[in-house]
């Protein structure tokens, strides 16, 4: 698969995926999209370099392990949980603030929100973790 | 005529799973795991052309395709997805260990 | 609150992935399972017997949210659960490999305890059918962890069965959402009730029953268990035989006592004749063996009968008998696996023929083994005999003699069973052989210790039964009348009563 037009594509085609899937999970809730595609649409940045150079190279430009992605991720969905314990209600329940910008739009930030952006960094990871597993050992080959 | 699709898939599965190779055996969960939520939806009532997702003031529940399966599928996926990737890799272990494809020649390795 | 039985689990893995040393994964894993264990106390002192909690969690009402729910008999097996995974993660402190422990053995352990604790938590089909998931994907990587060619065999077996099983499982959740439109448990028992056609859901109740019945391990299902549990290292094997096959049981009591209650003439006569057939079949098998691994996983198949047999009943007593019973076998199959561990240790195999004279050089690990041992075959103080004595007086009472009878005879044959363990390991003479390279000459007290903890709940819950046997009644109670366990879940929803 190493193929110099990939090679040479791959920043733009990295900046888009990543774009767009941040794009994409923050239009989630009220409309098609979320954490869950937004966090396969970012993989797949990464993987476009695992196939264009090799998998290395993609480990490199994600700095982190998949595994610590993973981690952060659930951690980020289990503390989405905790504002809502501390209001008395059930665990889970989705709190909201509304912080007002300019004119009539204002901005909702919210526990679910959080919770998304965990499932984002969580998929992305699993996903990473996979593919990258699998690669390497075909490599071993 | 989906109806035929999860039996044409389910029984090719089934047959995929019963084979010896490895490999056949992750396209056999592939085949069975996508019967099954075929199954899902067409248990829980088929609707064409509906939206799950309407805007606020439209929201009329004879608009809307039913949520809950296509969640519950979605879910199953995520799940016979991972389950794949493990498979895969067991497959590789396996792979690497024996070098050979077929179930019944470990039987000769652990002796 | 009883969300945490699953979040403190969740957090401990959490914790977990961040880490390779294996220092600090022992640390975090023990005092993580500890954790489990002491909320669990807490859970059932507060449910005490008598109530049900619950909690909707994100705040969404029942039935469209999904509902955590806890009831006596949900609550007995968290603190069993807790139990037995405190002490299996002290063992493994010991006896998993220090590789094992930095490739995050100590992760899979808590994932896969929070799988099994979700479950019996849980009050909505669906959310059941995700935990029972969180669980196989675990088991999948601990019973493959190490990757010896002989664990991957038994590991691909156990994945295509379990997999089948929850495709199983899956099918019948969707034909039952399809027919009823719903899937919180509550809600669909009140439904189910209520409904003429109610007979039309045998299909969905039969792929339930093949799907719990492969996971619990019964009769026609039975064979991927014993060639897969005797390949992983013997702290894995225990803790599946503790809780895996369990929580299939538990699924299987819980949907058959609350929402699968048409057609019971039909059901109630195959879970008996599974029953027998289990509890011979296993029984059969397993004294026919001579590798104690063997021995022991036949043993809970035969074992798994018997909880069958209670649910087969239906009386409260029954069901009393039947969680009275899984309790106990919890606690005493785990101890005989840890023992088993202790006997591979000392002397380097499992096959009974080449041990012998253990008990002359190690009379404490004898003591140790006899207690559960005992406790599985019955012998009067300790609770395996109260268990089958419940069971076996509900089978009176309902008149069902054939299968109470074939009841007291398996228990013959899992004495027998024990006794031959007993006799080869323990009482033989030992055998004039050169000690291999790598074998321990003595055991220390402290890798001892989870074993007596677990040799002493069984015999408290032994000594104990009648003080605990009011909580197993009410907790049979509880799950014949299910009027209550819906009206606490379902509290705000008006839902037509008739």
């Amino acid at each position: 698969m190493k193929t110099i037009i990939l090679q040479m594509a791959l920043p733009y085609i990295r900046f888009i995926l990543i774009f767009f899937s941040v794009i994409t999970l923050f239009r989630g809730h009220n409309f098609p999209g979320g954490g869950f595609i937004g966090g396969l649409m970012a993989s797949g940045a990464f993987i476009f370099q695992a196939l264009a150079w090799d998998v290395n190279s993609s480990r490199k430009t994600l700095r982190t392990q998949p595994s610590v992605l993973i981690g952060s991720g659930l951690m980020m969905a289990l503390l989405s949980a905790i504002p809502g314990i501390l209001t008395g209600k059930p665990f889970l329940t989705g709190t909201w603030v509304k912080i007002p910008l300019f004119a009539d739009h204002t901005l909702k930030l919210g526990t679910p929100l959080l919770f998304d952006i965990g499932v984002y960094f969580t998929v992305a990871g699993v996903v990473l973790m996979f593919i990258y597993t699998l690669m390497e050992e075909w490599q071993w080959k | 005529m989906l109806a035929l699709l999860v039996g044409v898939l389910s029984s090719t599965g089934v047959y995929l799973l019963l084979r010896r190779s490895v490999l056949k055996l992750v396209l056999g969960i592939i085949f069975l795991s996508n019967a099954v939520n075929l199954t899902i939806f067409i248990a829980a009532g088929l609707v064409q052309g509906k939206p799950v997702f309407v805007s606020e003031d439209a929201a009329n529940p004879a608009d809307m395709a039913d949520p809950i399966p296509q969640a519950l599928i979605l879910t199953a996926i995520v799940i016979s997805f991972g389950l794949v990737a493990f498979t895969l890799a067991l497959k590789y272990k396996y792979f690497s260990l024996s070098d050979t494809d077929d179930l019944d020649e470990l039987k000769e390795l652990e002796e | 609150m009883i969300a945490l039985p699953v979040l403190i689990p969740l957090f401990t893995a959490i914790l977990l992935v961040f880490s390779n040393q294996a220092r600090y994964q022992k640390i975090i894993g023990v005092s993580g399972a500890f954790a489990i264990f002491a909320t669990s106390l807490f859970i059932i002192s507060n449910v005490g017997g008598k109530q049900i909690e619950v909690l909707q969690s994100s705040n969404w009402e029942a039935p469209f949210g999904i509902s955590l729910v806890v009831d006596t008999f949900s609550a007995l097996m968290l603190v069993i659960t807790g139990f037995v995974s405190f002490a299996l993660a002290v063992y493994s402190l010991f006896y998993i490999d220090e590789k094992l422990i930095t490739h995050r053995y100590f992760l899979f352990f808590h994932t896969l305890l929070m799988g099994v604790n979700g479950a019996f938590i849980t009050g909505d089909v669906f959310n059941l059918y995700v935990w029972f998931e969180v669980m196989l994907m675990s088991s999948f990587v601990l019973i493959t962890l190490g990757s010896k060619p002989l664990q991957l065999k038994g590991g691909i077996k156990y994945l295509t069965m379990n997999l089948v099983a929850s495709l199983f499982f899956l099918a019948g959740i969707g034909i039952l959402y399809g027919k009823t439109g719903t899937l919180n448990m509550a809600h669909l028992a009140v439904i189910l009730q209520n409904d003429e056609q109610a007979i039309l859901m045998n299909t969905s109740t039969m792929l339930f029953f093949m799907a719990f019945g492969i996971k619990a391990a019964v009769f026609p299902f039975f064979f991927w268990l014993p060639s897969s549990y005797h390949t992983p290292p013997v702290a894995v094997t225990a803790f599946f035989a503790a809780l895996l096959t369990k929580v299939g049981v538990y699924a299987m009591i819980r949907v058959f006592t609350l929402f699968f209650i048409q057609d019971p003439q039909f059901w109630h006569t195959l879970l008996l004749a599974v029953a027998g057939l289990t509890m011979v079949v296993g029984g059969m098998a397993a004294a026919s063996h001579y590798e104690i691994r063997r021995i022991l996983s036949f043993h809970i198949i035969s074992q798994i009968g018997y909880m069958i047999f209670g649910l087969g009943v239906f009386t409260p007593l029954a069901l009393a008998g039947a969680i009275y019973f899984m309790i106990h076998n919890m606690l005493a199959k785990t101890n005989t696996f840890l023992v088993a561990g202790h006997i591979n240790r000392l002397k380097g195999t499992y096959k009974l023929k080449s041990i012998g004279g253990l008990y002359k050089s190690y009379p404490l690990l004898g003591i140790l083994f006899i207690i559960p041992a005992f406790a599985l075959a019955g012998v009067p103080p300790l609770p395996g005999f109260f268990g089958k004595f419940f069971l076996i007086k509900a089978g009176f009472e309902a008149e069902k003699w054939f299968i109470s009878g074939v009841a007291i005879f398996t228990g013959v044959l899992t004495l027998f069973s024990m006794i031959k363990i007993w006799n080869e390991a323990f009482f033989k003479k030992g055998l004039e052989e050169v000690p291999e390279q790598g074998l321990r000459e003595r055991l220390p007290l402290r890798e001892l210790l989870p074993s007596m903890m677990l040799g002493a709940g069984t015999i408290l819950l032994g000594i104990g039964a009648g003080v605990f046997f009011d909580y197993f009644i009410e907790a049979g109670n509880q799950l014949m009348n299910s009027d209550q366990y819906i009206q606490v879940v379902l509290k705000n929803f008006e839902y037509v009563a008739n």
